[in-house]
């Protein structure tokens, strides 16, 4: 553990120039140098067989007979598969509904991590972006068309932004309650959010696919509505931990202040508590989107055609393409990673930057 | 005025008092919000009731005894097509147990082993691990799990399995193991068991009493007289401990312990996944033992290792501890993601069963309370667990 300590106490070896260090920190005992071996020897073999298997052998365009004469990646079947892969089963001729509905969802999100943009109009446009791709999908005005239709990436997007959007006003109060001084209350709302924490995703989702249809008897209940309902009420119950840590977080003195100014508690609330509360949760908040992103492909399970259940779907189609479940795979990673790695770039970014501010 | 704490209601003595103080400010309105969710819930509880009345459906639980007609790929304890919906349910428990019981064990071995070697001082090797965090973390667990599965369902056959190490098959049936067998061992286990509990408490008790911890190679000391004593104990009672290497037989192989696909595949999966939550809890746990700490240590003249094993380890396991047992829960909750690749774990049984008699509703109370007995008791205990360290000190508010 001797070289343990070196980098935990930032004891740095006192070598000259940063390639030096670089070079004396990676041999700078034996064990360090077998360690840096047998690193560079498993990313030289993995390189070298991802290289051969996606780049050398692998087929760019044309059938399923060139992917099997290559042997290696068959990228055409990406290739000839993608509308299926993205978009699913929408009619072809209304693409531009579910692609400009994406760009609306990735919009919101991309103005959102614009720290000069924080203030009221973005929360209306987490509410209006939802709304409005709501009623792009199901062709308002022109065509209609239902729920079952929709499907793919702009499907997911869709169930990510009005879940989010849907949950917020659930886990205020939440939150808020948990952290009252009144006893009945409090212990109300623990025992729901625990409750709901205690469970699997799945178990939700499919309890909720099962349940609220005969629950809501009187109005006709569609996958779209109890998936939303599941989703809604168990991202509310950790949106609404991730308040309470934020409020938690704040200097007592802070609504003690408030208080002694004559604010209410209503008042001491929304001016003082939770405008600071949210700055102080964003990168949690960015965490929990990338969560809910992730397992978003967990409705597939009840029946939705989400994106990554599209692109299995296209992938098991083998009377014409060679099982390419790899590469469809590759591609449906490569997209949620995209997304989810920036968003989690950003909320490191953004955790140095309101440290910097605080210093 | 001595005191900055806001208004409260005046303490009154007595049980009812204490009551009326916690209770808080309110108190009708308290009442009328939780009765409003009461009635809530009572006319949506009634809605279903309705509804499975409309569809000639009465609830009972009396659908666990009767005979489940479906079989179930693996299993811990002997059914077949026939037994009752109980013990089909408590096969799927089982599967579940089993997949989070070997899934936290091999994320715990690796995750720690990634975490530690992240902070050994090796750029490369820690830039490697961080890659492979950021890759796992940012990628959909069901992606990975999808991709484990077709990988498994790609093996060869029997005939032409894989042999990456040696008395090691991976074919399409599954993956084969060497397995410790015990022969005339009896209740073997249950005492290993008994002995292992009453061996962590005598440590603690004795860490308490002398007021420090166990130094590594009494631990080690300690470990080999037990391992001896054990050893003496088979010896003298006839018990014999052998290895069972799996064998080509044929179309089939025979010994050994057998992995089924949809097991290999949840197995890699879930430890790969938890490996790099593991490794990430390890490490923020070691990095938040300040620098002073290790200084002070070797100000005292201590070697590295007993700076980690005295100073160090003590104060990063409070940060660990709750972190890993939370990995933990998730990990077991994210078993049931079996359900979506073929492996027949609880949910997986319990919907077939829902299925099959129509029973849906009794069969989601099963599920959920099943659920519930498991994660509510842990979370208590990491909230007991972090409130006690707030009591202490040790961590902030």
């Amino acid at each position: 553990m001797s070289s343990a300590t070196a980098i935990v106490v930032g004891r740095r070896v006192p070598v000259r120039g940063v390639t030096r260090a670089f070079w004396a920190r990676l041999f700078s005992s034996p064990f360090n140098a077998v360690l840096t071996i047998l690193a560079v020897a498993a990313v030289a073999w993995f390189l070298a067989s991802f290289i051969r298997w996606g780049l050398i052998d692998a087929t760019w365009s044309g059938t399923s007979q060139d992917c099997q004469a290559n042997g290696g990646a068959c990228w055409a079947f990406v290739r000839a598969n993608i509308r299926l892969m993205v978009f699913a089963t929408y009619p072809s001729e209304l693409l531009w509904r579910p692609a400009l509905g994406m760009a609306l969802i990735f919009g919101v999100m991309l103005a959102s991590m614009v720290p000069r943009l924080w203030g009221r109009w973005l929360g209306v446009a987490w509410f209006a972006a939802p709304a409005s791709v709501w009623l792009l999908l199901s062709g308002f005005p022109g065509r209609q068309l239902p729920t079952n239709t929709w499907g793919g990436l702009p499907l997911t997007m869709l169930i990510w932004s009005v879940t989010f959007a849907a949950a917020f006003p659930i886990a205020i109060p939440l939150a808020l309650a948990r952290r009252s001084a009144m006893g009945g209350l409090r212990s109300a709302t623990v025992a729901g959010i625990e409750l709901v924490r205690g469970l699997p995703m799945v178990v939700v989702l499919y309890v909720s696919s099962l349940i609220v249809p005969m629950m809501l008897p009187f109005i006709e209940v569609n996958l779209f509505l109890s998936v939303e309902v599941a989703l809604t009420i168990f991202v509310a119950s950790y949106l609404a931990e991730v308040i309470r840590a934020g409020i938690q977080s704040l200097p007592s003195g802070q609504g003690e202040a408030a208080r002694a100014l004559g604010l209410s508690y209503w008042q001491t609330t929304r001016l003082v508590v939770l405008p600071q509360a949210f700055r102080s949760i964003i990168p949690p908040l960015v965490n929990l989107g990338i969560g809910l992103l992730l397992s978003t492909p967990l409705i597939g399970f009840i029946g939705m055609i989400d994106f990554l259940t599209a692109v299995r779907l296209a992938a098991s189609q083998e009377q014409i393409w060679p099982a390419c479940y790899r590469e469809a795979y590759c591609f449906a990673g490569l997209i949620y990673f995209a997304i989810c790695f920036n968003a989690s770039r950003y909320s490191v970014w953004l955790e140095r930057r309101t440290k910097d501010a605080a210093r | 005025m001595t005191s900055a704490s806001l208004p409260r209601a005046p303490m009154r003595p007595g049980i009812l008092g204490a009551f009326r103080a916690w209770w808080g400010n309110h108190a009708l309105a308290q009442v009328c919000v939780i009765a409003a969710i009461f009635v809530v819930a009572g006319l949506l509880g009634a809605n279903v009731l309705d509804s499975m009345r409309r569809l000639g459906m009465a609830p009972n639980l009396s659908y666990l005894w009767q005979p489940a007609n479906f079989d179930i790929a693996e299993s811990l304890i002997p059914y077949r097509a026939g037994d009752i919906y109980a013990q089909a349910i408590l096969v799927g428990l089982l599967n579940t147990a089993k997949l989070a019981f070997f899934g936290c064990v091999l994320a715990t071995l690796l995750g720690v082993a990634l975490g530690v070697a992240r902070l050994l001082g090796n750029p490369l090797v820690s830039r490697l691990v961080q890659a492979y965090v950021e890759v796992v973390r940012n990628t959909p667990l069901m992606l990975q799990l999808f991709f484990w599965i077709s990988l498994t369902h790609a093996l060869p056959p029997v005939r032409q399995a894989l042999r990456p190490l040696p008395d090691t098959y991976l074919s399409i049936r599954g993956v084969f193991l060497p397995w410790v067998q015990v022969e005339n061992g009896g209740n073997l286990g249950w005492w290993l068991f008994v002995v292992l509990v009453v061996y962590m408490l005598a440590t603690r008790l004795a860490t308490r009493w002398r007021g420090r911890p166990l130094s590594p190679l009494e631990f080690l000391g300690w470990l080999a007289t037990f391992v001896v004593l054990a050893g003496l104990w088979c010896a003298l009672a006839g018990v014999t401990i052998s290895v069972d290497t799996p064998k080509l037989n044929g179309f089939n192989i025979v010994g050994g312990v057998s992995l089924t696909p949809e097991f290999a595949a949840m197995l890699v999966g879930l430890t790969i996944y938890y490996a790099a939550s593991i490794s990430e809890s390890v490490r923020s746990g070691i990095q938040s033992v300040s620098t002073g700490q290790w200084e002070a240590g070797r100000a005292l003249g201590l070697v590295p290792g007993r700076i980690v094993w005295l100073i160090v380890l003590p104060q990063a396991m409070r940060v660990i501890t709750p972190l890993m047992t939370s990995s933990y829960l998730d990990l077991t909750k994210d078993t049931t993601l079996g359900i979506l690749i073929g492996f027949t774990e609880v949910t997986a049984v319990i919907k077939t069963s829902a299925n099959n008699t129509g029973n849906a509703v009794e069969t989601i109370i099963v599920l959920v309370a099943i659920f519930l007995s498991i994660s509510l008791p842990v979370s208590l205990l990491i909230n007991f667990y972090n409130r006690r360290l707030i009591r202490r000190g040790v961590i902030a508010r």
